[in-house]
């Protein structure tokens, strides 16, 4: 998947997504979760928990980190994984953030085994 | 037979002679106490804390009435001595009571100064010394109003302060250009100022107060420039002094203080006096470092041992929470004296070392005073600061270029570097206890040498202290850290966010020194619960460090559904609410519906995008949201009552109702449930509820403190009231203390067990206008927070937690 050209998908502008917060995107066979940190970063990270598949997008976003909302595992956002005595890994997506703001999903980063 | 000993006066120099004394010479003597005060010893230097609410009496007392019999001691609270006849060897009480000693010890304090002036001995007029000035200030403050202080001293400013604390709009009027001045230079006295009228306490400077006004009760304050100042309460805080009279009576010699020596023996060899009411070398103190020192030396000759009072410099602090500073030394401008200066305007950081003949000579810090405790020891030893004077300002770490790791950094000080002030305990006398005595908390520390048992400003030293001689074995004992992103712990936060008016989260975390730049998701939600409950209103509600659940209103469950269950008043429905019930289960095909143990009826497996079209159906029928997810109230459980039941002494089902209605809607520390049953049957088990109420014939007996969860714990009897009206209130009242004190997570009985019920039983039962205001408190949050989440939501609010962000067909846009 490493050397894919990106296919860039629009979905959406920084701000629809609070500070500290997460939305997601649906697509038929998966949701990403698409985070906004405090500093303004943004990650986009596969919504599901390596522990028992919990919506990440719904955990309280700390730093580079999100507490997923089930059992409190705590999730690096850039790398997707799991930090502390948990070990696991979410899988990540790339979103490129445009000079206006305007948010890109790269479609070829989905962490899907295959595309057809 | 035993000598005989008496002591006139009972308060922090008489603690420490006896201390003493037990410890040199137990048994020695047939002790006798006089106390004018109707109470046993308490460490008077925390009045303040009493005053402004953050202490209750019962944590400053420091040896009870009861203290006094354990040890063999006869002790007559409540009683002034009034004569001395040296000839006879004995005391005399105004009631007649003579008793005779073989060595005396006088003890009584000084008196504060009252000015001369009209007005002066008016009812509301008071001044700052024991526990009955602190009674009378908090009496007054209870209705508000306006106080007047004299006097912008230490004293002064502590009451200011204190009672700004309990709701008063508190003037100062002081005589000199800046507040403190004898302890602050202009600068720091410029910033102290600055921080009290941050805190709306107005300070009048170079005001010469000339009458009190008023006729049966005082109205104000007129300065002799003509300008006046209405008052409800005038506190007069402008000096003390030693209380000789007794003695002088006796002829015994005095100056201004009682005249003693270095073995603190007066001019009659069987008479010692100690502490404020002395002159030693000319000087009178009013600090209580060296009067324990004094207090010492008396306790050991009594107890036959050679020892001579010598006297130390001093440093004053301000026991005002969340103002630093500190001085020592003398910093009066002089030619041969050079200044060395370090401002930090961003930081308000203020300090200042005078130094003579390469020795410091005074020190005055404002903002941050960690250093105080160096500064004070180079003053002392005289230590010659030639080879350190560039850094000298910055302090000891910087100084000796040590390690900047606090526990390096206390590590690394002299085995006779003063710790605590207050008790004239160093570091090495501390370290050699732990180890000998195998010390491993703070309290034990405090019991066996004093250090941090007074003012308490050298806690944290102490405790760093600790951990440096213990390493691992400490760190388990201290305060629980909220989380790894400060050492503070939940007390300490909540405390401060009061104290500096913290109003946001990245306030709370700026001004605490967080040391994560956002906190994390154990420190966020309850930061953000400390703010909404402190500042109703006025600290926005961060929905980002909210738990998901009370995010969304919802409880998300094991596959990311949510379940939704609306309120049933006191668990009473009707067809209409079911008949809502049954056409949403059927509208939105949820696939579970069940009766929970809470009498209301819970809908499992709806998706989020569905709740607010949920909720709009159910808002049309009346139903509201149920709070199932929050830390808030949760359900009133009832029973049928009087209404039906054939044992029902009272309306329980109606009482709780009312109590919903009354109660729904408020934020708590964790979760709260409510049960209240007819007759002591107890059918809506009461007993093991936040908050329960049982019926009798008689009324209402109100519990407290009961769960059924992870533990089972069952509740204790708060109080009995006779109307339904009382029960509410004293619900109200005790949800808001515990909205007020309960740490973040804290299940209300975990609450009550760490407070202790007998202090919540003296708020909420024993005394009414705390209750009022309680309750009041509890009102106008209830004004800002009492709104049906779900209709808001119904409405739009947070639209973009309900909705995707965007919903793409995959494979499509893959190509
Ligand atoms: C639905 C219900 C079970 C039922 O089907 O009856 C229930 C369901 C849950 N309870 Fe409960 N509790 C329910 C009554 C109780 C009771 C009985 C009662 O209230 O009389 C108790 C024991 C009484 C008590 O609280 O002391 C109870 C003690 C707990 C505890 C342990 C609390 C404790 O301090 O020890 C938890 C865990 C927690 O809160 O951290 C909990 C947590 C939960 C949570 C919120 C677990 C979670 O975090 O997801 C469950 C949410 C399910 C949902 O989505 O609705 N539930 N739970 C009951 C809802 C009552 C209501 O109408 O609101
Ligand atoms: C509000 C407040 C805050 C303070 N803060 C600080 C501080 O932060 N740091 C600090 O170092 N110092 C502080 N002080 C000063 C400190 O409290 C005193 O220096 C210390 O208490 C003096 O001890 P003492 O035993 O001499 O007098 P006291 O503690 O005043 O005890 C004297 C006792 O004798 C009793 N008595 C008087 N006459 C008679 C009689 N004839 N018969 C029987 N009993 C009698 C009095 O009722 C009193 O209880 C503070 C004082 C006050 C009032
Ligand atoms: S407690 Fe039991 S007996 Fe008493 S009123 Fe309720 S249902 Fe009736
Ligand atoms: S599913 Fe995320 S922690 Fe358990």
């Amino acid at each position: 998947m490493n050397a894919k050209s990106p296919v860039l998908c629009r979905i959406g502008h920084v701000d629809d997504i609070p500070r500290e917060g997460a939305r997601i995107v649906r697509l038929d066979t998966i949701d990403i979760a698409v985070f906004r940190t405090r500093d303004g970063g943004i990650f986009a990270l596969e919504n599901r928990c390596p522990h028992r598949g919990g919506p990440l997008s719904e955990g309280i976003v700390h730093g580079n980190a999100v507490t997923c909302p089930l059992h409190n595992w705590v999730i690096d956002l850039a790398t997707g994984q799991a930090t502390g005595a948990d070990s696991g890994c979410v899988r990540t997506a790339r979103v490129e953030v445009g000079p206006d703001g305007v948010l890109a999903l790269d479609l070829a980063s989905l962490p899907l085994s295959a595309a057809a | 037979m035993k000598e005989r000993l008496i002591v006139i006066g009972n308060g922090m120099a008489t603690g420490r002679v006896l201390e003493t004394l037990t410890e040199s010479a137990p048994g020695r003597y047939d002790v006798t106490v006089f106390g004018a005060e109707p109470r046993g010893n308490y460490n008077r230097i925390l009045l303040s804390p009493v005053l402004s609410g953050e202490k209750s009496f019962a944590e400053i007392v420091t040896h009870p009435a009861n203290w006094y019999a354990e040890h063999g001691f006869r002790f007559h609270a409540g009683r002034r001595v009034t004569a001395i006849d040296r000839d006879e060897r004995t005391v005399a009480c105004a009631d007649g009571l003579v008793a005779s000693y073989d060595r005396l010890v006088i003890a009584n304090g000084s008196l504060p100064i009252r000015l001369a002036i009209p007005g002066r001995d008016l009812p509301g007029v008071v001044t700052y010394r024991d526990l009955d000035d602190v009674e009378a200030m908090l009496a007054a403050s209870r209705h508000g109003g306006r106080a007047v202080v004299i006097g912008g001293g230490l004293l002064g400013l502590e009451a200011a302060a204190g009672l700004a604390a309990q709701g008063m709009a508190v003037t100062v009027l002081h005589l000199a250009p800046t507040l403190m001045e004898r302890q602050l230079d202009q600068a720091a006295g410029f910033l102290l100022q600055q921080e009290m009228e941050r805190r709306d306490i107005r300070i009048v400077t170079r005001a010469n107060t000339h009458e009190i006004t008023g006729v049966d009760h005082v109205t104000g304050v007129r300065l002799d420039d003509g300008r006046s100042f209405p008052a409800d309460l005038v506190v007069m805080a402008i000096g003390i002094r030693p209380n000789t009279e007794l003695a002088r009576d006796a002829a015994l010699e005095v100056n201004r203080g009682i005249v003693v020596d270095d073995g603190m023996a007066t001019s009659d060899p069987a008479i010692l006096a100690v502490g404020e009411c002395v002159e030693h070398r000319g000087i009178c103190h009013g600090l209580v470092a060296p009067i324990f020192e004094m207090a010492r030396v008396v306790g050991l000759r009594l107890a036959g041992e050679p020892a001579a009072y010598v006297p130390a410099q001093v440093s004053t602090k301000l026991k005002v929470t969340g103002v630093d500073l500190f001085s020592a030394g003398d910093f009066s401008d002089a030619s041969a004296r050079q200044e060395i200066l370090l401002r930090d305007a961003a930081r308000n950081i203020y300090r200042r070392v005078i130094v003579e003949d390469d020795r410091v000579v005074g020190a005055v810090l404002y903002g941050e005073t960690g250093d105080g405790g160096w500064y004070l020891d180079l003053i002392r030893n005289r230590t010659s600061v030639a080879a350190m004077r560039d850094t000298l300002i910055y302090g000891r770490v910087a100084a000796l270029n040590g390690p900047a790791d606090p526990l390096a950094a206390v590590a690394s000080l002299p085995d006779d570097a003063e710790i605590c002030g207050c008790n004239g305990v160093c570091k090495g006398r501390i370290v050699d206890t732990v180890r000998a005595q195998h010390l491993s908390s703070l309290e034990d520390v405090r019991a066996h040498t004093k250090a941090s048992a007074s003012c308490g400003s050298c806690t944290g030293l102490v405790e760093q202290l600790l951990s440096a001689t213990l390493g691992d074995a400490f760190q388990a004992k201290k305060t629980q850290p909220m989380c790894g992103c400060t050492d503070l712990g939940h007390g300490d936060v909540r405390r401060l966010i009061v104290a500096r008016e913290l109003k946001s989260i990245p306030a709370v975390m700026q001004a605490l020194d967080w040391r994560s730049s956002g906190g994390c998701a154990k420190c966020r939600p309850a930061i953000n619960y400390y703010l909404i409950a402190t500042w109703p209103g006025e600290a926005e509600d961060d929905s980002q460090s909210r738990f998901i659940n009370e995010r969304v209103h919802a409880n998300i469950q094991k596959d990311g559904t949510y379940s939704v269950v609306p309120r049933m008043w006191g668990g009473l429905t009707n067809a209409a609410e079911l008949r809502a019930i049954a056409d949403v289960v059927d509208k939105f095909a949820i696939p579970s519906v069940k009766v929970t143990g809470g009498q209301r009826i819970d809908l499992l497996g709806v998706d989020k995008e569905d709740l607010p079209a949920v909720w709009a159906d159910l808002n049309r029928a009346g139903l509201v949201s149920g709070h199932a997810y929050a830390k808030g109230l949760r359900t009133v459980k009832t029973c049928v009552g009087s209404e039906w039941c054939r044992f029902g002494t009272q309306d329980s089902t109606g009482l709780g109702v009312k109590l919903e209605k009354a109660l729904w809607g408020s934020w708590t520390p964790a979760k709260v449930k409510l049960g209240v049953s007819g007759c002591p049957r107890n059918c809506a088990e009461a007993t093991c509820k936040d908050f329960g109420v049982v019926c009798v014939e008689s009324g209402y007996d109100l519990h407290l403190g009961g769960a059924a969860g992870l533990e089972v714990k069952q509740t204790e009897l708060l109080c009995h009231v006779a109307t339904e009206a009382e029960a509410i209130e004293f619900a109200m009242a005790t949800i808001q203390l515990y909205r007020e004190q309960g740490y973040y997570l804290e299940r209300m009985h975990k609450w009550a067990k760490r407070v202790g019920m007998d202090t919540i039983r003296a708020q909420i039962v024993d005394d009414a206008p705390r209750r009022a205001a309680l309750v009041a408190r509890f009102q106008h949050s209830q004004t800002v927070f009492q709104r049906d989440p779900w209709a808001e939501r119904v409405a739009g609010h947070d639209a973009h937690e309900f909705r995707p962000l965007a919903t793409l067909p995959y494979l499509e846009a893959a190509e």
